[in-house]
C-alpha cells in the first residue's frame, strides 16, 4: 500500500515537472512550482520525514512562491524566447541522467533496513539520543544536539543570505506610494465608496491592496494571531512533535507577509520595522553563538550543553531550547526582510 | 514490493535532469531559477528515499511509538531540513540580482543581456 | 457484542464518508478541466476545498474516537471551510474587477 500511494505522487511529480518544462508563461510555472512542492511534502509523509514535509509545505509552497512572484512583479512576466539549443542542452541532459541511473545500480533497494546508511551512526543516534539529549524527536535531537555546528553554519548562512538581499535591493521607500497611505482612511465613506461594483471607481482605490476585500480582511483579521501562535507553538513543541525552529520561523514570517499582502506593506513596516527585524536577525545568530560561547566559559566544548545545567540532560533541555529560539528568531527575521525587500522595490529601471 | 527497487531513484533522477535541462536550455532568468529549485527538491527527494526504511515510522520516540522496532533513518532529514531553509535563502539572492540585472538592462533574457553587453 | 455494532456501523459512516469525499475531489477536477471560464472553474474548485475536504476530514475524525487527534482534525477543518471559501471568494471578486465577464450571462453567447 505504501508503494501504490509513493508511485502515484512520484507520477504526479513527473507530470508537473514536465508541464513547468513546457509552459512558457512564468506565472503559472510558479504556481506549478508550488504544486510540485506541495506533491513532495506529501512524498516526505509517506517516506516517514515529517519534519521535513513540514519544511517544505512552508516553505516550498508558502515563502518561496512569494519571493518568486514579487520577482516576477518587478520584471517580465512571459518567457520572450524558445529555449535555445535544445538538443544539445537534452544530448547533455540524456548522458548525464544515463550515468546517473547506471549508477544507482548499485545502490541499496528503496526501504531495505539493511542498507549501509542504516548501519551507521544513525544506530547510536537512534538508541542513545533519549538518554543522552532527551527530546523524543530524534531529528530535533540530532539537528539541534550531535550535529549543532551544523545548524550553526546553516543559521549563519541564511543570515548572510539576508544581508546580500538587503545590500542589493535596500529598503528604498517608494515616496508617492507612502504619501498617500498616510492619508487617515474615513472607514465609512470609504468602505461605502468601494463597495459600490463600478468599473471607475474601482480604478481610484485599486492602489489600496485589499481595500476592496472586506471578507479577506476580516477573515485575515481573524486568522493571523492562529497562524503566529500556532508558529509558537511549533517552536516550543518542536522537541516532542515535528517543529522547530526552522519551521516555526518561516510560520511566523508567512503570518506577517499574509498581513503585509491583506492590508499594506508599508502598514506592516510600521508594525514590524526594518529595523527592528534587523536587530532580530543578528539577535538569532548571537543567541545561537552564545549559548556555544557560554558552554566553553562553564568548561565544556563549543555548543556541549552539558554544562549548562546540574544535570546534563537539563543542560541538554535548556541548550536545545535556546537555540532553536535563536534559529526561530533568525529564520523569521530573514524571511520577512527578504519579502520587504522584494515588496519594497520600485517597478522598472533605475 | 521487490520491483519498486530502485523506482524512487530514477524518478528523483529524472526530476533532477529536467531541472538541469530547464537551467541550461533556458534564457529567462526566473525560469531558470525555477529550474534550480526543481533540481534541489528533487536532490531532497533522492536524499529522503535513501532514510526510509519499510515498515518502519517517524523518528520520534513516544508512547504511541513504543510498538514499532523500526524508525526511518533520521539523518537525511536533519540534512534536508536545514537544506529547504538555505535553498529558499539562495533563491531570494538569485531572485534579487534578477531584479537588478532587469533594472540595469531592462530584460532578463539571457541573450539580450550578452547583446547589450557587447554593443557597450 | 454492542460495541461491535457500532464500530461496524462507524466504519460503514466513514467508507461513505470517504466515497463522497472521492467523488466529490474527482468531479471537481474535471469541473476544473471542463468548464468553460473563470467562475465556473472556480464554482468545481470551491467544491473540492469545501465539500470534498469537509467529507474526508469527518470521515478520519470518526475513524480516530476520542483522541487529541480528533481534536486537532477539527480545528483543520473550520481552518479549511472558513479558509478555502475566503479564498474562492477574493479570486472571484478581483477577477470581476479585473475585468473577467461570465461567460454564461453574456449578450453574445447565444
Amino acid at each position: 500500500m505504501e508503494s501504490v500511494v509513493d508511485i502515484v505522487l512520484l507520477s504526479f511529480l513527473c507530470i508537473t515537472v514536465v508541464a513547468i518544462v513546457y509552459i512558457r508563461k512564468l506565472f503559472c510555472a510558479i504556481m506549478l512550482l508550488g504544486i510540485f512542492s506541495l506533491l513532495s511534502a506529501s512524498l516526505f509523509v509517506t517516506m516517514d520525514a515529517v519534519d521535513v514535509a513540514f519544511t517544505e509545505a512552508a516553505v516550498g509552497t508558502g515563502i518561496s512562491s512569494i519571493l518568486l512572484l514579487s520577482a516576477l512583479a518587478l520584471t517580465h512576466t512571459r518567457e520572450q524566447r524558445p529555449p535555445h539549443q535544445p538538443y544539445i542542452a537534452l544530448l547533455v541532459v540524456v548522458v548525464t541522467g544515463a550515468v546517473l541511473i547506471y549508477g544507482t545500480m548499485d545502490l541499496p533497494r528503496f526501504g531495505d533496513p539493511n542498507s549501509p546508511i542504516h548501519r551507521h551512526v544513525a544506530v547510536r543516534y537512534i538508541a542513545d539520543s533519549p538518554h543522552e539529549v532527551g527530546p523524543p524527536n530524534i531529528v530535533t535531537s540530532v539537528l539541534a544536539s550531535y550535529r549543532g555546528y551544523d545548524t550553526l553554519g546553516e543559521t549563519v548562512v541564511i543570515f548572510t543570505a539576508g544581508i546580500a538581499l538587503v545590500g542589493l535591493l535596500g529598503f528604498r521607500r517608494r515616496q508617492e506610494f507612502k504619501v498617500r497611505l498616510y492619508q487617515p482612511m474615513d472607514k465609512k465613506t470609504s468602505y461605502a465608496e468601494n463597495s459600490t461594483e463600478d468599473g471607475d471607481e474601482f480604478e481610484d482605490n485599486i492602489k489600496l491592496p485589499g481595500a476592496n476585500h472586506m471578507v479577506l480582511r476580516i477573515v485575515g483579521k481573524m486568522f493571523i494571531p492562529l497562524i503566529l501562535l500556532f508558529a509558537l507553538y511549533v517552536q516550543f513543541h518542536g522537541d516532542y512533535g515535528p517543529g522547530g525552529g526552522f519551521q516555526a520561523g518561516v510560520i511566523f514570517a508567512s503570518g506577517i507577509i499574509l498581513y503585509a499582502l491583506i492590508f499594506d506593506v508599508e502598514t506592516a513596516m510600521r508594525v514590524i520595522t526594518p529595523k527592528g527585524l534587523r536587530l532580530l536577525a543578528v539577535a538569532g545568530v548571537f543567541i545561537y553563538g552564545g549559548v556555544g560561547l557560554v558552554c566553553m566559559f562553564l568548561g565544556g566544548n563549543f555548543l556541549d550543553y552539558n554544562v549548562l545545567s546540574a544535570h546534563p540532560l537539563h543542560g541538554q533541555h535548556l541548550g536545545i531550547f535556546l537555540i532553536e529560539l535563536g534559529v526561530g528568531i533568525n529564520v523569521f527575521a530573514i524571511m520577512v526582510i527578504m519579502f520587504y525587500t522584494f515588496a519594497n522595490r520600485k517597478r522598472g529601471s533605475v | 514490493m521487490s520491483w519498486v527497487g530502485h523506482y524512487n531513484y530514477w524518478v528523483a533522477i529524472f526530476l533532477m535532469m529536467s531541472g538541469f535541462y530547464v537551467v541550461i536550455s533556458r534564457g529567462n532568468l526566473i525560469k531558470k531559477l525555477i529550474g534550480l529549485n526543481v533540481f534541489s527538491t528533487s536532490v531532497f527527494l533522492l536524499y529522503i528515499s535513501m532514510g526510509k526504511i519499510f515498515g518502519g515510522t517517524a523518528p520520534i520516540i513516544n508512547e504511541h511509538s513504543q510498538k514499532f522496532q523500526l524508525f526511518s533513518n533520521p539523518i537525511p532529514h536533519v540534512l534536508i531540513l536545514t537544506a529547504i531553509v538555505v535553498g529558499v535563502a539562495t533563491t531570494a539572492v538569485g531572485l534579487a540580482l534578477t531584479v537588478r540585472i532587469n533594472e540595469r538592462y531592462g530584460t532578463i533574457e539571457e541573450d539580450e543581456i550578452r547583446a547589450k553587453d557587447d554593443s557597450l | 457484542m454492542d460495541l461491535n455494532i457500532f464500530g461496524n456501523i462507524l466504519d460503514i459512516l466513514t467508507a461513505l464518508f470517504l466515497t463522497a469525499g472521492c467523488f466529490l475531489g474527482i468531479s471537481g477536477g474535471i469541473g476544473l478541466y471542463r468548464l468553460p471560464d473563470f467562475f465556473t472553474r472556480q464554482h468545481a474548485s470551491g467544491i473540492t476545498d469545501s465539500a470534498c475536504s469537509f467529507a474526508i476530514l469527518f470521515a478520519l475524525m470518526l475513524q480516530s474516537g476520542f483522541t487529541m487527534v480528533t481534536i486537532k482534525l477539527f480545528f483543520i477543518l473550520i481552518f479549511l471551510i472558513i479558509t478555502s471559501t475566503t479564498a474562492t471568494h477574493a479570486l472571484a471578486k478581483t477577477a470581476l474587477f479585473k475585468g473577467q465577464k461570465p461567460l454564461l450571462g453574456r449578450e453574445d453567447n447565444h
